[in-house]
C-alpha cells in the first residue's frame, strides 16, 4: 500500500499530485498489478482533503487504464507504466540536453532558458486544448 | 442536482445596517462549500438564516428545498455547529451523547461512540476541561451523529491550533466520505479551506462576490502580465477583477470564458487565496496605493452567483 503526501506550495493541484504519485509509484515498481490503492476514506482521513479530490484522481487513473474500481471493495492497480515510456526518456533527454547546449551557445542564461521552455510548453499545451 | 441551499434576494437588516443584502445563491448538493469573507462580512448571518435562527428581512432562503423552520422533521435533516463549537462545560462527554440521543430522533449511537473512541476522549470527562480541539471534535460528533443531510459549521477551526485544525478537518472529511452529507463551513482564512472545499462562496461587505466550483473558478481566472494595455481593448469575455499599471506594464487579474490568445500576455495560474483576495479587494474598493502602482478596482461588475 502506498501513502500519499501533498505539497501545498508546489502549485500543482492536490488531485494531480495524487495522480502523479500513483504514476510514479508504478514507474518505480512500488505498485504493481493487483495491488490496492488506499481507500478514499483512508486518504481523506490522512490528508484532510475533500473526498471528491481523491475520487477525481482515481477516476483519472481509471480513464488512463491504470487502475480499476471494484464497487464496495476498493480501487486496484490494473495497468503498468513501465518500459515503453521509460525507454523513450533516454533519447528525449539527449535531445533536450543538445537543445540546452545550443541555447547556452546562443547566449541565454539559465533563467532565460527556463522562461523560454515554460512559455513554449504552455503555448503548445494551450494549442492542444484549443 | 438539487440545491441544498438557495437564496433569492435574501437580506437581513439590524436596525439601519444590512448584515446581508441582495444575496442570490444556489449551492448544489454533494459539495463541501467554503464560505469565505473577512470578519463582519455576513457569514454568520447567512448561516443563521440557513438554520432558521434568524428570519430574513428581505427575500427568501430555502434549505433542502424548504424554508428553515422549527419543524422537527426539518431540524433533523440539518446539522449546525455554531461559532467556537459550543458545548456544556459542566456536562461530561457521555452526558452530551445522552442529550444528543434524547433530542434527535435519528440519533446514530454507533457513529457517536466510534468517533469518541477514535478521538480517545474520556466519556466521563467534563466538556469544560477538554482542550479546544477536543471540544470542537465533541461538537462535531453531536452534529454528525444526528445523521443530517446538510451540515453547517460557523468558523469551526478559527480558534484551534494548527494540529487541532488539521485533526478537525480530517474528521470532517472522513464524515463526508462515509455519509452522503453536504457541508458548508465558513472561515475568514481561505488557507484553512483550500484543501477541503470543492465549492467556494466569497462574501464581502454583506454581498456575495463570487460563487462556484473551485475547479471552475481556478480554470477561469488568471493573472495576465504584459506591456501596458488599455483595459477597454480586452476581448468581451474577459472581465477585470483587479488591475495595476506602471508606465510600461499592466498586471491584470481576469475572469475569462475562452482561452487567453493574446500572445503579449504572460498567463499565470492563481491559487485560491489570490482569487479570494482579488474579489475582496474589488469589493472593498481598497484605496491603498503601492509605490509605482496605480491600482484601480471594480471595473467590471460581474454577474456572479449562478
Amino acid at each position: 500500500m502506498i501513502r500519499f503526501h501533498l505539497d501545498s506550495r508546489s502549485g500543482v493541484s492536490p488531485y494531480m499530485q495524487i495522480v502523479q504519485q500513483v504514476r510514479n509509484a508504478l514507474r518505480l515498481g512500488l505498485l504493481s498489478k493487483g495491488e490496492q490503492l488506499p481507500t478514499v476514506k483512508e486518504v481523506v482521513a490522512q490528508l484532510a482533503i475533500n473526498p471528491n479530490t481523491v475520487l477525481k484522481a482515481y477516476r483519472e487513473l481509471e480513464h488512463e487504464g491504470l487502475v480499476g474500481a471494484r464497487p464496495g471493495v476498493g480501487t486496484f492497480v490494473t495497468g503498468t507504466l513501465a518500459p515503453a515510456s521509460v525507454a523513450a526518456h533516454g533519447p528525449l533527454r539527449q535531445d533536450l540536453q543538445r537543445w540546452i547546449a545550443k541555447a547556452r551557445r546562443a547566449g541565454l542564461d539559465d533563467e532565460s532558458i527556463e522562461a523560454l521552455f515554460e512559455t513554449s510548453f504552455r503555448s503548445s499545451t494551450q494549442a492542444e486544448i484549443a | 442536482m438539487s440545491a441544498v441551499l438557495s437564496a433569492r434576494g435574501l437580506g437581513k437588516r439590524y436596525g439601519r445596517r444590512w448584515a446581508l443584502s441582495d444575496c442570490d445563491l444556489e449551492v448544489p448538493a454533494g459539495h463541501v462549500v467554503g464560505l469565505v469573507g473577512p470578519n463582519g462580512a455576513g457569514k454568520t448571518t447567512l448561516l443563521h438564516l440557513g438554520v432558521g435562527l434568524l428570519a430574513p428581512s428581505a427575500g427568501s432562503i430555502e434549505v433542502l428545498g424548504r424554508a428553515p423552520s422549527d419543524d422537527p422533521a426539518q431540524l433533523a435533516r440539518v446539522g449546525f455547529v455554531a461559532q467556537d463549537t459550543p458545548t456544556y462545560a459542566r456536562l461530561s462527554v457521555e452526558d452530551h451523547l445522552a442529550l444528543g440521543a434524547h433530542m434527535n430522533p435519528g440519533w446514530d449511537a454507533d457513529v457517536a461512540r466510534r468517533r469518541i473512541d477514535d478521538l480517545d476522549l474520556d466519556p466521563t470527562q467534563r466538556a469544560g476541561t477538554l482542550s479546544g480541539g477536543q471540544r470542537a471534535q465533541l461538537a462535531l460528533t453531536l452534529a454528525v451523529a444526528k445523521r443530517p443531510e446538510f451540515l453547517l459549521l460557523d468558523e469551526p477551526v478559527a480558534s484551534l491550533d494548527p494540529l487541532a485544525r488539521r485533526e478537525f478537518l480530517q474528521g470532517l472529511m472522513e464524515v463526508v466520505a462515509d455519509h452522503e452529507v453536504s457541508v458548508v463551513l465558513s472561515s475568514h482564512l481561505v488557507a484553512d479551506l483550500e484543501r477541503v472545499c470543492d465549492y467556494l462562496v466569497v462574501l464581502v461587505s454583506s454581498r456575495v462576490q463570487v460563487a462556484g466550483e473551485v475547479d471552475e473558478l481556478l480554470a477561469s481566472h488568471h493573472r495576465l502580465t504584459g506591456p501596458r494595455h488599455d483595459v477597454a481593448s480586452l476581448p468581451r469575455d474577459q472581465y477585470v477583477i483587479e488591475e495595476s499599471h506602471t508606465d510600461r506594464q499592466s498586471t491584470l487579474l481576469v475572469r475569462h470564458e475562452n482561452p487567453i490568445l493574446d500572445p503579449s500576455w504572460t498567463v499565470e495560474d492563481l491559487d485560491l487565496e489570490d482569487l479570494v483576495l482579488a474579489y475582496m479587494g474589488q469589493a472593498g474598493g481598497s484605496t491603498r496605493k503601492r509605490r509605482g502602482d496605480t491600482p484601480r478596482n471594480g471595473v467590471a461588475k460581474l454577474g456572479v452567483a449562478r
